[in-house]
């Protein structure tokens, strides 16, 4: 089920000249199922670089290096490639980059998915890799033709001369192309120029994934692969004090019981011994200091402290004083609670630890991390350490963990069984296993001149820090505060003359960690449910109330108008729908959403439709940016109708889908995409489209009923508490 | 020993009688297309056919299912008019729970050929997409329906 291919070392030394140095090794996970013998690729006769192989028979193997979780990425940065390449398109196949220097992200220095970069980060990285290849190519046809190389075109698959009416295909070229040496700085094409980016392409991935045979992390299977179940603490913090393995051991087909440092492993033949073998283990807890965490006593923490001053993470003008004078003022608190990722494959890990090497098959978003953590437990040096990424069956973040430990789980459990392991979590280790996002608790203060615009406001913000104790504290957390906890507030674009945004971090000990929009996941819901709320207060339309205060802002106005426009905003209420509109810029891109809700007399909310304008800078592949809109509203609805995670006793209270609901089909509204064009750098597209989704039916939710609700999630209790004539 | 059917050939397993189906499928007879997703019948991933009907085969044993007719994702019609619509609409992101989404569809189909909107809701309500593709599973549905009704295969 593997392949791997040692690149020469001649084309190892262009690679490096290119691209920094590194090994440059493929793993191709062979959806054919294929066995070895049968698998069949010409030599790969042209390697210019890391990204790039094209055979003797025309194949050109694409090497990704970032994780394909949903996405889009083995599609859209291929189509950053064959624009410069020329390629023939259906000559392409994928294979996910190994572990190597020469596929670190472009601004972290290690490899990695995540904060809506892939296409951000790899822009000019891929383009370039796809012109120096082409001009390879073309010197190579002009060599063997004896004619000037600008005579000789790439298109399609093939260089052409067109004077001489000649023409070779790329696998014919890839030999002389090899015996070249690869440009510095290729010129790259201008976006007028573009044939493949920013038209829509069908994703390479979706055959693969109506079949059955796209492989994730937990479908790997190896010859002698045991199965683990993990028993972790029952609370955060805590550890094992003691446990008798005798039951589980009874269990036909469990093989091991072993202590790791994150719990007991239960190793077996299969997932189901290994379950049942979890269920009859004894295990004494010491439940350390965690063990009387409760959510309403925690509010009331958060409470106290947002009456304390913070840590300043913004500050202009004199709040204190533009508040005293104010016209009127608006006070308001928001909170939002921990959230689970909820992936739909639940966290695995295959490990396969031998006395001089250690393999680790994993859909994760942080292979270097991964690897290196492997490498620290088993001694061995890191180029012993071989890492393949599978498919994440998403990832929203999970599956990028500083401190990998889902990673070393399985490579501890092997390295104690000296077998090959795959750790699987079930649904109810995923829930209740942290890694949330955090709580947030919001306390406002607005004060309005007498002409109703916002003169001052004070947002104190408390939560805890999703990089405090990581290896991303450094890079994260400055001056005290964690960047993420108040970004999209801190930077408001609202122009209000006096702005205060102050920071608590509250006490550590949940796990906690970004998920999908990180600090933008409730930022949004606070900063543009508080300014309806000042729009109200105001007595002004939500929508011309936010145009005056963004006039500084063209491209945040720009998708606010055109979401108004495409939704018809102030038309529909005489249908019988209500409106709620919020605008949003992360990640580099910029979103307005306008909502359409009716509220049934029981409390329950039903979205029936969104609009959605995006500006996302130069476009790649628009079918993907809708997919992704579609996916962010779908992403958002579950965190602003159902998602909750909550202690008592130390414990998580929710377990599985029943009792942490996502949204399903029937609830799913109308989403309609509108994509600004562009000229400007692409923004991400896989975040942002999250952040309006809850403000915007918050904001529906209070033109249809009047009532406000600060609180996520928006239930049926939520709207009754806040006093719904049912 | 319990005697499978799947996807039309026979298969002898030795497991504990209370084995889900599902990982029987999974790591028995080594059919990764049906996925677990959530171990309480509750998403859908797990979808196959038993008899015809759309099952979540962690909810079954292989005892129960012994003798039966099952049908995985991989036992579906390479031009299966779902798997086609399915491509033509680009509608997996992570593509996790799309085996059984498929499933779930053509169990739809087969017994309504012409479903309504509110007949996708119906059914397609079972399957859990923690990506959100449900707009396009609806716009899928559909399309195969129709893809059928000009005499393609499901």
């Amino acid at each position: 089920m593997k392949h791997i291919i040692n690149i020469s070392r001649r084309d190892f030394c262009k690679a490096g000249a290119l691209f920094g140095g590194g090994l440059v090794l493929g793993f191709h996970v062979d959806e054919t199922h294929a066995a070895p013998g049968q698998y069949t690729e010409a030599p790969t006769v042209f390697a210019p670089n890391a990204f790039i192989r094209i055979g003797s028979d025309d194949t050109v193997t694409i090497i990704v290096n970032k994780s394909e979780m949903g996405q889009g990425v083995y599609t859209s940065l291929p189509m950053l490639i064959a624009e410069e390449l020329e390629v023939d398109w259906r000559k392409i196949r994928i294979e996910a980059a190994p572990v190597d220097a020469a596929y670190n992200h472009t601004q972290w220095g290690v490899q990695g998915t995540g904060g809506s970069t892939s296409i951000r980060s790899c822009w000019d990285q891929f383009r370039q890799a796809g012109a120096a290849a082409r001009l390879m190519l073309e010197k190579a046809a002009a060599v063997a033709w004896n004619v000037a190389p600008d005579t000789c075109r790439a298109e399609n698959g093939f260089v052409t001369d067109t004077a001489n009416n000649k023409r070779l295909s790329f696998g014919e070229l890839a030999a002389g192309a090899a015996r070249l040496e690869a440009p510095r700085d290729p010129p790259l094409k201008k976006s007028h120029e573009f044939k493949v980016l920013g038209k829509s392409r069908k994703r390479l991935d979706t055959p693969d994934k109506t079949n059955g045979r796209a492989i994730f992390g937990i479908d790997i299977m190896l010859p002698g692969l045991l199965t683990a179940v993990v028993a972790r603490p029952p609370v955060f913090g805590g550890a094992v004090k003691s446990f008798d393995e005798a039951a589980a051991k009874k269990i036909a087909g469990v093989k091991a019981v072993v202590r790791i440092e994150r719990g007991i492993a239960v190793v077996a033949d299969h997932f189901w011994a290994a379950s049942r073998g979890r269920q009859a283990l004894q295990v004494s807890w010491d439940e350390g200091p965690l063990a009387g965490l409760d959510s309403v006593e925690q509010k009331k923490q958060y409470g106290q402290l947002a009456e304390q001053p913070g840590l300043i993470a913004a500050q202009r003008g004199d709040v204190a004083s533009a508040l005293a004078g104010a016209a009127k003022k608006v006070e308001a608190v928001y909170d939002v609670p921990y959230l689970a990722h909820a992936p739909m494959e639940p966290l695995n890990c295959v490990a396969d630890v031998r006395p001089d090497s250690c393999e680790i098959w994993v859909g994760t978003q942080l292979q270097t991390y991964d690897r290196d953590a492997a490498a620290g437990l088993t001694g061995l040096p890191k180029e012993k350490v071989q890492l393949h990424t599978t498919y994440l069956g998403g990832g929203f973040g999970r599956r990028a963990v500083g401190d990998s430990h889902f990673v070393k789980e399985a490579v501890q459990i092997s390295q104690a069984v000296k077998a090959p392991v795959k750790v699987i979590w079930t649904r109810e280790d995923d829930i209740q296993g942290g890694y949330y996002r955090p709580a947030a608790y919001n306390k406002l203060i607005a004060g309005l001149d007498d002409k109703g615009a916002p003169l001052a406001l004070r947002h104190t913000v408390v939560s805890q820090s999703i990089a405090k104790g990581t290896p991303f504290e450094g890079g994260m957390i400055k001056d005290g505060i964690d960047n993420t906890a108040v970004e999209g507030v801190a930077d408001s674009p609202y122009e209000i003359p006096h702005l205060l945004v102050d920071y608590h971090m509250a006490p550590a000990g949940v796990p906690v960690l970004w998920w999908r929009s990180v600090g933008h996941s409730y930022t949004a819901f606070v900063k543009e449910g508080f300014m309806d709320e000042l729009a109200v207060t105001a007595g002004q339309d939500p929508y011309d109330y936010r145009r005056k205060l963004l006039t500084a802002h063209p491209r945040l106005l720009g998708v606010l108008d055109l979401a108004a426009e495409k939704a018809g905003w102030g038309k529909a209420a005489s249908k019988g729908i209500s409106q709620g509109i919020a605008v949003h810029e992360s990640f580099g891109s910029f979103i307005a959403q306008v909502a359409e809700v009716t509220v049934a007399k029981s409390g329950r909310i039903r979205v029936h439709r969104v609009v959605c304008a995006i500006d996302c800078g130069q476009v790649v592949n628009p079918d993907t940016i809708e997919a992704q809109m579609e996916s962010a509203v779908a992403f958002g609805l579950t965190a602003a109708l159902y998602g909750r995670i909550t202690f008592k006793n130390g414990r998580v209270e929710q377990s599985n889908f029943h009792d942490y609901p996502l949204l399903r089909l029937p609830e799913m509204p109308r989403v309609e995409v509108h994509i600004m064009k562009s000229t400007a750098p692409p923004g991400g597209v896989g975040e942002p489209g999250v952040p309006p989704v809850a403000p915007a039916v918050a904001n529906a939710v209070h033109a249809a009923t009047g009532l406000r609700l600060r609180t996520l999630p928006m239930d049926p209790a939520a709207l009754q508490a806040a006093g719904l004539k049912g | 020993m319990i005697s499978l059917n799947i996807n039309s050939r026979n298969y002898q397993v030795e497991v504990e009688d209370d084995t889900p189906l599902l990982w029987v499928i999974r790591e028995h007879i080594q059919l990764t297309g049906t996925k677990f997703g959530c171990g309480i019948g509750e998403c859908g991933a797990c979808t196959v056919h038993i008899d015809g009907e759309a099952v979540s085969s962690c909810q079954v044993t292989a005892k129960e299912s012994a003798g039966k007719k099952i049908t995985t994702i991989e036992g579906l019609a390479e031009n299966d008019a779902l798997k086609n619509a399915w491509i033509e609409d680009d509608v997996p992101q992570c593509g996790y729970c799309h085996s059984g989404q498929i499933m779930q569809a053509a169990v739809l189909l087969a017994k309504n050929p012409q479903p309504s909107d509110g007949d996708i809701d119906e059914a397609m309500g079972a399957n859990l997409c923690r990506c959100g593709t449900y707009q396009r599973i609806r716009r899928a549905v559909h399309r195969a329906s129709d893809l059928m009704g000009q005499g393609g295969k499901s």
